[in-house]
């Protein structure tokens, strides 16, 4: 705005009155407070990786080898560095939270994206939001004092069920991440045009023909992406995992046994107030740091596909 | 005209399977909604006995008869008050700046997308952590006070902030903005003037919802000392805290059984809050689409 030319003979000028430019200066005064606003996120994201990596380096130099061991317990004298425990214990837990996950997060997508009609949707899609607006700390409440001993304890085969179990905390993620999975599937599957369906109905399909045969598959890279973004939830989730299968690291293969995650060890580790630069401050940050680095993997992974599907569409 | 009815030549296999697929939809959705009403039911029966105002009233005790949750409340308020303070503003400035001011194409830019999108997955724990190294200890030191939990939550809020800001700019008719240009406004104008009052409803919704998220958050802050025993209210952002999510945590892991009651009671409250949020958001978002569509 500012480069107008004009020539000098000009009988009207064209060069920025005062106002203008005191206007032209405000904005540039607006645009780089603005700028300076979207860099504090990733001001953030730099902050994160520094506190994580030195710490995390710090222990390493330190323990080594020892991470592959079949016993966690860093805080103890003397300190064993196994990651096994929480590794199979985080994998017990986010495999049953997706086990829930999957099939009602999906039927929930294709209920919203193919069967209800607007005024359903409007209600429906509310209650997701109920469902995803729970604290975590009450399904917590509720899978220790309710899951647990009512269902895992009474029912479960394996073994004597007593009090924390990885059962009961991947049910609790489970419910967790069912919103996930059903809101980003029916953007997907929403997504996919008219003309696909209604080409499928003229050749006589039915609905359900239509919903699982046609749009299911069309729609299937954003229904991958969100059970991507479903795992990474459940990956991170730290109170459920601490409250309901409890922190004791131990290395079992049976879901009705208590676990710790590495989420709910962080947590765990975290209320005992570690002093800085202490075993403990750093192992908090070494796990801290696998968590973040596999949940930034399977985030990149999923909103690239979801970009991707987006493309294809649009 | 005549209408065909064709679905009496539809063989009875596939019309069976049609009736069990929707069916089996139909119940899973309805399972989200037993799932919500069993949970309340649970939570008030477990409680139900000590619903009063005393419960709101009283402070956490070691006595089951006398403890409630008036400093976890007012801490709940202390701390997500602050959070949005900081990240509406930067939230909301960074969505205009993404929108409406940023070269497109520029790799700083795609740069900055892309972090935005990733922050908003990283656990919420983790936040914690940084909350941890820089804020509470490190080099601010702060300790485990209202504001570095405040700046912790706000930090974990700022990308959905920014997310659903972006989408409700995205959402104002340009037209607004041309007018505006057209008539010699500067481009800084016409989005203060009519670009950014119109995206309000659709910001404030989600960031209802952002907020009531920080509300329920309970993971960064057991790294933050919000587990204490905290008899008084906070009273200023030094101020030693407890918040709902936490306290309702302390009770629960208590060994005595009248405690579990007690913390059955406050997720109710907590729950309370949080469904009354949602519930604005929700009717703010209906009364919006319903506006935007005349």
């Amino acid at each position: 705005m500012a480069q107008v030319q004009y020539e000098s003979r000009a009988r009207v000028s064209l060069a920025p009155s005062s106002d203008l430019r005191k206007k032209i200066f405000i904005q540039r005064v607006a645009v780089s407070i603005m700028r300076f606003a979207a860099l504090i996120s990733v001001l953030i994201t730099v902050g994160i990786v520094v506190s994580l990596v030195p710490a995390t380096m710090d222990l390493l130099r330190e323990i080594g080898g020892q991470l592959f061991g079949i016993t966690w317990a860093p805080l103890f004298e003397p300190p064993s560095f196994g990651l096994l425990p929480l590794v199979t214990g985080t994998f017990i837990i986010v495999s049953i939270a997706m086990i829930i996950a999957i099939p009602v997060g999906l039927a929930a997508a294709m209920f919203l994206s193919d069967y209800a009609t607007f005024n359903v949707r409007r209600v429906v899609k509310p209650i997701l939001e109920i469902l995803a607006g729970i604290p975590t700390v009450v399904l917590g409440l509720f899978g220790l004092y309710v899951v647990n001993p009512g269902l895992v304890e009474k029912y479960w085969p394996i073994g004597e069920p007593v009090g924390y179990t990885a059962l009961g905390a991947g049910l609790m993620t489970g419910v967790l991440v069912v919103p996930i999975v059903a809101s980003v599937a029916d953007d997907a599957l929403s997504a996919v045009p008219r003309a696909m369906r209604e080409a499928a109905y003229a050749l006589g399909a039915t609905r359900r023909e239509v919903a699982t045969k046609v749009v299911f598959n069309a729609g299937l890279s954003g229904v991958v992406a969100a059970l991507i973004l479903a795992f990474a939830r459940a990956f991170g989730e730290t109170t459920v995992a601490l409250m309901v299968a409890g922190s004791n690291p131990r290395l079992s293969a049976n879901p009705g046994d208590g676990m710790q995650t590495m989420a709910s060890f962080i947590g765990f580790a975290g209320i005992g107030d570690q002093e800085v630069g202490s075993t403990g401050y750093k192992t908090i940050f070494l796990v801290g740091t696998l968590l973040f680095v596999i949940t930034l993997i399977f985030n990149i992974v999923g909103n690239r596909v979801i970009a991707k599907y987006r493309e294809a569409y649009e | 005209m005549t209408t065909v009815d064709l679905s009496s030549k539809l063989s009875p296999v596939r019309r069976t399977k049609d009736t069990v697929f929707r069916t089996l939809l139909t119940l899973s959705v309805l399972s989200a909604l037993g799932f919500i009403f069993g949970i309340i039911y649970s939570l008030w029966n477990d409680s139900k006995f000590l619903l009063s105002w005393d419960i709101v009233t009283n402070f956490p005790s070691f006595d089951p008869n006398a403890a409630g949750f008036q400093s976890p409340i007012f801490g709940s308020i202390w701390v997500v008050s602050v959070a949005a303070l900081v990240a509406l503003p930067i939230g909301i400035l960074t969505a205009l700046y993404l929108e409406e001011f940023s070269p497109k194409k520029s790799r700083f830019i795609s740069i900055l997308e892309l972090n935005i999108q990733n922050l908003a997955g990283v656990p919420a724990v983790v936040f914690g952590m940084i909350g941890l190294a820089f804020i509470a200890r490190g080099p601010m030191s702060w300790g485990f006070t209202v504001g570095s939990a405040a700046l912790v939550l706000a930090m974990m809020i700022l990308p959905v902030v920014i997310i659903v800001s972006r989408e409700s700019i995205r959402a104002v008719p340009p037209s607004y903005k041309e007018g505006a240009l057209a008539l010699g406004a500067t481009q800084w104008q016409a989005v203060r003037r009519l670009v950014l009052p119109s995206s309000i409803p659709g910001t404030a919704t989600g960031s209802i919802l952002a907020v009531s998220r920080a509300m329920g958050e309970s993971a960064p802050l057991l790294l933050l000392g919000a587990l204490a025993f905290v008899t008084f209210n906070p009273d200023g952002l030094d101020s030693q805290y407890t918040v709902l999510p936490l306290a309702i945590f302390k009770y629960s892991i208590d060994s005595r059984e009248e405690f579990h009651y007690i913390a059955a009671a406050g997720s109710l409250i907590l729950v309370a809050i949080l469904f009354t949020l949602n519930l604005i958001a929700i009717l703010l978002r209906d009364y919006t689409t319903r506006k935007n569509r005349v």
